[in-house]
């Protein structure tokens, strides 16, 4: 069955099963390997894209969901890493392992385009389901707050 | 004659073989039940309903609403149902209404937060590789229509308050309750899960006597 989506901005006609995690079709398909494959049951965070600009799971998305729709990965939040977010990660130095950080990015690039001044508690709720097992929830925190341009006490 | 002497005393025992329901009538004799009688309902087991045509045994139409309802309560305090109508911000899940793993918060919408919403992981169907529950339009109850905590009497109360069931009058609860998909995934719910008891056809079925009896509303004390 054929599938089209618009991914970044292309858009792709996907000969695959319409149960496909969307992870696979973008990872082994498309070969946008940004997004990456964590637990494979929505528990960790490590997989989230966007679909018409809410954060979704794609380790458990059937690529049928994102028929028709815009899909935006970590490779299509900007063309050069200048997104405030990319930018306040490299400046804070988040990552350790890294392999957390795209999910952690899409997740709070989600937030800030509905809640651009987030408070404190909103960006925890926001990146709760989010793990992270080098522990840098406090660098993220930061870097969410200096790429929405608040203060970090 | 206080109030607690008139009072029927029902005790529908599911999952006990040989259920009884038990009327004490009382009849104004200084506080004393003068008269009694008790009306053998059908065994049913935990994961079983009884239909309507069981209570048809029950006289007293007024007696028959009440029971058709604390019937129908089963289904709703189930842990299938009743773990997406929580008291407070959070979901629980499990049948044990352990708090929901991830730690995700209800929002202003009752459909999650920015970054973490309830469609961000569950979709409109079980998805049974990952074990993730899904259903259309997967989301809380508000909170006015929080199940949790709740008596049978108190969660019939609410159910029939327009201001706390969402705007719906009593043909639409008996609808939603029978056709409604998400309510549907009760009995449906993947993954080795405990469905709740009976179908979402009995359960309607339920309902819509309920109502037809007068959508009486069960005693403080009675329980399933």
């Amino acid at each position: 069955m054929s599938i089209r989506l618009r991914v970044n901005g292309t858009q792709h006609d996907l000969d695959v099963d319409p149960e496909m995690p969307l992870l696979w079709a973008l990872r082994d398909l498309l070969t946008l390997t940004g997004t990456k494959y964590g637990c494979g049951q929505a528990l960790c965070g490590a997989c989230v894209v966007h679909i018409d600009g809410a954060a979704v799971r794609s380790c458990v998305t059937p690529v049928r969901r994102a028929e028709g729709r815009d899909v935006m990965t970590i490779e299509g939040l900007s063309p050069d890493g200048s997104h405030p977010l990319q930018k306040a990660w490299v400046e804070l130095a988040v990552p350790q392992c890294g392999f957390c950080q795209a999910g952690q990015i899409m997740t709070a690039a989600a937030l800030l385009a509905k809640k651009p001044k987030p408070t404190d508690a909103e960006i925890d709720q926001s990146l709760a389901g989010n793990l992270c097992r080098c522990g840098t929830y406090t660098r993220i925190r930061s870097a969410v707050k200096k790429a929405a341009g608040l203060p970090n006490e | 004659m206080s109030l607690r002497s008139k009072a029927l005393g029902i005790v529908l025992g599911a999952g006990a073989a040989g259920v009884m329901l038990s009327l004490a009538f009382g009849a104004g004799c200084g506080g004393r039940a003068a008269h009694s009688t008790a009306t053998k309902l059908p065994p049913a087991d935990a994961q079983a309903l009884r239909a309507p045509q069981a209570f048809s045994s029950i006289g007293d139409k007024k007696e028959r609403s009440r029971a058709l309802f604390l019937e129908a309560s089963r289904v709703m305090f189930h842990p299938r149902c009743a773990n997406c109508h929580p008291a407070g911000d959070t979901p629980t899940q499990g049948d044990d209404f352990r708090v929901h793993d991830p730690p995700v918060a209800r929002g202003p919408a009752d459909q999650g937060v920015p970054g973490l919403e309830c469609t961000s992981c569950h979709q409109d169907r079980n998805v049974e590789l990952a074990r993730v529950p899904g259903a259309p339009q997967w989301h809380l109850a508000p909170k006015v229509m929080a199940w949790q905590g709740r008596t049978p009497r108190s969660l019939c109360e609410q159910l029939k308050d327009p201001a706390r069931n969402g705007g719906k009058s009593l043909a639409e609860i008996v609808e939603h309750s029978a056709h409604d998909a998400l309510v549907g995934w009760g009995w449906k719910p993947g993954d080795g899960r405990v469905p709740a008891p009976g179908t979402q056809a009995e359960y309607g079925a339920l309902m819509a006597a309920w109502v037809k009896d007068g959508a009486e509303c069960p005693r403080e004390e009675s329980q399933p």
